[in-house]
């Protein structure tokens, strides 16, 4: 059968003649489906067998569009990298597939009041899922923002939000000495539909460029309401829930900003500065490794052996059973980096409050205070390719501000 | 010709169709959120019409979040998956309308941006078509049976927000659409009432006013116009009918419009504030006070088709504003008026430069909005010259209906990817089959044999979905003809003295109708327990009890005594029919109280 997505065919099984034009394969369609879209819009799955007729009534069209973006001369000029993600993700509404991205271009310019405002220079980078970034893609994503710098009075980077804050906090390490603000942004609802919140997201964000913040720094819906924002830290900030609009906190900290039509710092941040300084060199043998009872130890000495750091989540205070401690010290005496962070999250690791914390100390753990572990684990691959030797000053030094020394008596959650 | 379609939505008792929430309407508010919908472009980087009227409104739409509410009707979390319960009691009734059956489901998302859904869009899935059922007016053939979500419901709406509760989203529809098969307004309430009680058979339908609407697709000359959400049956017929007058009222329009045949494509939006400087109007006193402004546009050719007795197109025109938020227009046909004055329609009629066959529109609004406004008032006056407008329209309680938007494109649908496809199979299907319940003349001709009442007693069980209580109280008490005397007759009358029934609910029948097969009251005791229990209540039968023989004779006689002189009537026995019965007060059975009256009558040589 020589059909292809977008023709209008005739399909004549047991149950009558079916018209319709060929949609693309669901992954969870049965084998033996062909998947029509009918006059009033439907789609419908008919099962297609040896005495099935398929007749082709017209090939498709397959339909371009080109739309070119105004450009407004007089606009703040803002960088836009496209990485992917759900914010960019659309729908081919002729085949009905839903495509990992158009240009930024294409999604920004659905947005007419980003058009008015400002000078939009966009480029895709690439287009993956964020589950998919890898080190490599940070470095890249850093030397492409590092390119504009200097021409933009901000860089909006649209991603994917399940590796977001990874992303943020490796950018956080690698250009340092800001001239202006790195806005990750994303969406938890695709920017096909119509409650998306990928519109308030980006029309927020880009306030920023209009002030001093030199950070690098997530800005994503602060309630399940489309009506602020909230801007976090890039290394002090995660997702918290796999769902909602709202799923980035600020933990251990207060976010920097809230956006409600306008932007509102309400805790102190780093101010625009320069000029950057990019070092982008990372030393990828580094693991994170979640601690849980009955864990064997054989799993730390085996995946530690072969690696040049490791970050322990551990429980509590950052603890784990007597049994690991041997293992421990085993590593840290073959030069391997142990740092202890808590899969409390919320609060500081302390390994001087119970015995099995001091010997963790003893056997030369080193507790990183109330650093989140995703942020310990991209920090130690950059502490130890920029500062070999430095390693244990540098991961208790707070550099970006994934470190503080104090934490106050706010609600956390 | 009139033709027309229906289409009707069913609300199911199951649970939620993509979540475990209860299909429950709650009116425990626990929270609220705020959002904003944006229209989503389709393929040709084009908005659907519909869309983008409903987006011009550029409204807030608060959600309230009850008990029966969970992340999915927040958008906030993505479906789960399908309620299997529901899915099959939509595979059933599309084989009950003898349809075809899609093989493998998949879901859509329709884009609704008013609000209704948190996502911007309802999900449906095709599951049955090409089906028909065949009725004592012939065979009306079935489009499709879907199945779908239920829409939020709308608590309120003041300016610029629409406020939604969150318990009515998400609770399976199944949508049966008809074909444009039904000849009359009468067909139309017939075929609503047959496809509602074979909904209903299946057993898994919500109750309740709201639980079943129905839409309407109306032609009768060509166009096709949809009037949405009909939720009283009564009230369909009458729908129907306005909307033919008014279908006829706009051919003839157009045929008048042709004739004229005037240059309606240089219409010129005027700004006219400063005549009404000084107006009586308070309206729009009201308005120039908060920065709106006049304006207005000439019509050519139009004097007398915005009002008058055969024409009524302005009443058009202002349902076309007010669905961007405007409250109405004033046109030249019923000026002077509402505090605008001769003179403020002179100064109009120089301004717009209208000559005799000339109409002019004005209206009050913020200025930005009233150009579009009048921008969309200029288009449906271009578009008169067509006759009907493919329309969606809301029904209003008096039958008549008003604008609600463009008839929206099919481009509107594209897959709901978040729910994965469901395979229909045979073994489904078979299953099914074996449960298909009777139609609804077998159903009727059923009720009809097993209670021993007319066919068309039965039907009136069917169609206002009184079985299962009349198959209870005849479990209790079997006499159909009792039972449906009061279900159909004395609670209405009572109702009919202004009381209030709703008390009235199966737990007293029960007692009631229990009393009745003990012997402890008559059936006449009825109407005077149910009035005594409104009144005070209680229930209570020892008042009512029946009197013994004795007793009713001497209380027939006394009555005879009483009253026989002053009867000149031909018919004695009746009038003394009617005075025992009502001093009795239900404490004899009638035809006992007749056979005794007789006797006592023939005593006496008083012959019929
Ligand atoms: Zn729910």
């Amino acid at each position: 059968m020589d059909f292809e997505t977008g023709d209008l065919v005739e399909i004549k099984n047991k149950k009558g003649i079916f018209r319709g034009i060929v949609m693309p394969r669901h992954a969870f369609s049965g084998e033996d489906i062909i998947i029509l879209k009918l006059d009033n819009g439907y789609n419908i799955g008919i099962k297609v067998d040896d005495e099935t007729k398929i007749k082709i009534i017209s090939k498709g069209l397959s339909k371009k569009t080109e739309r070119k973006s105004k450009i407004n001369e007089n606009g703040i000029p803002v960088s836009v990298l496209g990485t992917g993600g759900t914010i960019a993700s659309y729908i081919d509404y002729s085949t009905g597939a839903v495509k990992p991205a158009v240009s930024q271009e294409e999604l920004l310019l659905a947005i007419p009041e980003i058009e008015e405002n400002y000078r939009i220079k966009s480029r895709t980078i690439f287009s993956i899922l964020s589950e998919n970034m890898k080190v490599k893609n940070w470095k890249v994503i850093a030397e492409e923002a590092f390119k504009d710098l200097d021409d933009s009075r901000g860089i909006i980077i649209p991603h994917g939000t399940d590796t977001m804050a990874y992303t943020a906090s490796a950018l956080a390490f690698m250009i340092q000495n800001l001239p202006s603000p790195i806005i990750l942004v994303g969406a938890q609802r695709s920017s096909d539909r119509p409650s998306s919140d990928a519109y308030l997201n980006l029309i927020y964000s880009l306030k920023l460029v209009e002030t001093d913040l030199g950070e690098v720094v997530i800005s994503m819906h602060g309630s399940t309401s489309d009506t602020f924002v909230q801007v976090h830290r890039g290394v002090r900030a995660r997702k918290m829930h796999t769902s909602r609009r709202d799923a980035f906190r600020s933990i251990n900290e207060k976010p920097i900003a809230i956006i409600e039509n306008e932007v509102r710092f309400i805790s102190s941040y780093r101010k625009r500065s320069g000029p950057p300084v990019l070092r982008t060199g990372m030393d990828e043998k580094v693991a994170l490794l979640y601690y849980y009872p009955n864990m064997d130890p054989e799993i730390l000495l085996d995946i530690g052996s072969r690696m040049h750091g490791i970050i322990i989540a551990g429980t509590g205070l950052g603890h784990v059973s007597n049994d690991m401690i041997p293992v421990i010290r085993d590593l840290v005496s073959r030069g391997v980096f142990v740092g202890v962070t808590s899969q409390c999250l919320y609060g500081s690791v302390n390994l001087n409050v119970y015995s099995t914390g001091r010997e963790m100390i003893i056997a030369g753990a080193v507790p990183l205070k109330d650093m989140l572990p995703e942020v310990a684990y991209v920090k130690l691959m950059w502490v130890l390719e920029n500062y070999p030797g430095e390693e244990r000053d540098k991961m208790l030094q707070n550099l970006v501000g994934e470190i503080s020394e104090r934490r106050v008596g706010i609600e956390y959650v | 010709m009139f033709k027309a379609g229906i289409e009707i939505h069913q609300q199911l008792n199951t649970k939620k169709l993509f979540c475990s929430c209860d299909s429950d309407l709650n009116d425990r508010v626990l929270g609220e959120f705020t959002r904003v919908l944006r229209p989503v472009q389709s393929e040709l980087g084009e908005y659907d019409a519909a869309a983008l009227m409903e987006s011009m409104k550029r409204r807030t739409f608060v959600y309230q979040v009850t008990e029966n509410s969970c992340l999915v009707e927040m958008d906030e979390e993505p479906p789960h998956d399908v309620n299997m319960e529901a899915l099959e009691v939509a595979v059933l009734v599309s084989l009950m309308f003898n349809c075809r059956i899609v093989d493998e489901v998949h879901f859509m998302r329709k884009i609704v941006i008013d609000g209704s859904n948190t996502t911007g869009f309802q999900r449906t899935a095709l599951i049955g078509m090409d089906g028909y059922i065949d009725t004592k007016f012939g065979r009306i053939s079935i489009r499709s049976v879907c199945l779908e979500e239920e829409a939020a419901r709308k608590i309120d709406e003041k300016e610029g927000i629409a406020v939604y509760r969150l318990d009515r989203l998400g609770i399976p529809l199944i949508e049966v659409t008809t074909g444009p098969d039904l000849k009359s307004p009468q067909e139309v309430k017939m075929a609503a009432q047959i496809l509602g009680y074979a909904l209903r058979s299946t057993k898994k339908v919500r109750r309740g006013l709201g639980s079943i609407r129905q839409d309407l697709n109306i032609s009768t000359d060509g166009e096709r116009v949809e009037v949405k959400g009909v939720s009283r049956l009564n009230l369909l017929e009458k729908i129907a009918l306005y909307e033919m007058e008014r279908q006829e009222m706009l051919s003839s329009l157009a045929e008048e419009i042709k004739r004229r045949n005037p240059d309606l494509e240089h219409i010129e939006i005027l700004d006219v504030t400063d005549i009404f400087r000084e107006t009586k109007s308070k309206l729009i006193r009201n308005g120039l006070q908060k920065g709106h402004r006049v304006l207005g546009i000439r019509v050519p050719g139009f004097s007398g088709l915005l009002k008058s007795d055969r024409y009524r197109f302005g009443k058009e025109l202002a349902e076309v504003v007010k669905v961007i938020g405007i409250p109405g227009i004033f046109h030249s046909d019923e000026l002077p008026n509402y505090g605008i004055g001769e003179n403020e329609v002179r100064l109009l009629r120089e301004k717009f430069s209208t000559g005799d066959n000339d109409a002019f529109i004005i209206i009050v609004a913020e200025e930005n909005k009233g150009k579009e406004a009048l921008l969309y008032v200029i288009q449906r006056i271009r578009k008169a010259i067509n006759g009907v407008n493919p329309e969606t329209r809301g029904p209003r309680d008096d039958g008549t209906t008003e604008f609600l938007r463009p008839l929206p494109g099919s481009e509107r649908m594209y897959p709901e990817t978040d729910v994965p496809p469901i395979r229909i199979t045979e073994e489904m299907i078979e299953r099914l089959k074996g449960m298909i319940p009777k139609s609804y003349e077998e159903a009727i001709r059923d009720i009809s044999e097993r209670y021993g009442i007319s066919m068309q007693q039965a039907q009136q069980i069917l169609d206002e979905n009184r079985e299962d209580d009349f198959s209870f109280f005849y479990s209790i008490y079997p006499d159909g003809n009792v039972i449906f005397r009061v279900l159909f007759n004395i609670i209405p009358e009572i109702e009919g003295e202004g009381l209030d029934v709703s008390s009235i609910d199966s737990g007293v029948l029960e007692k009631i109708f229990s009393a009745l097969a003990e012997g402890r009251i008559v059936k006449e005791a009825i109407p005077y327990i149910l009035r005594d229990f409104i009144a005070n209540g209680r229930i209570q039968f020892d008042e009512f009890k029946p009197m013994d023989e004795d007793e009713l004779q001497a209380i027939i006689e006394s009555v005879v005594d009483e009253n026989i002189g002053d009867l000149k009537s031909r018919n004695v026995e009746g009038a003394l029919m009617g005075i025992l019965m009502e001093k009795l007060r239900g404490r004899a059975d009638g035809e006992m109280v007749n056979s005794i009256l007789r006797r006592v009558l023939e005593r006496r040589g008083v012959s019929k």
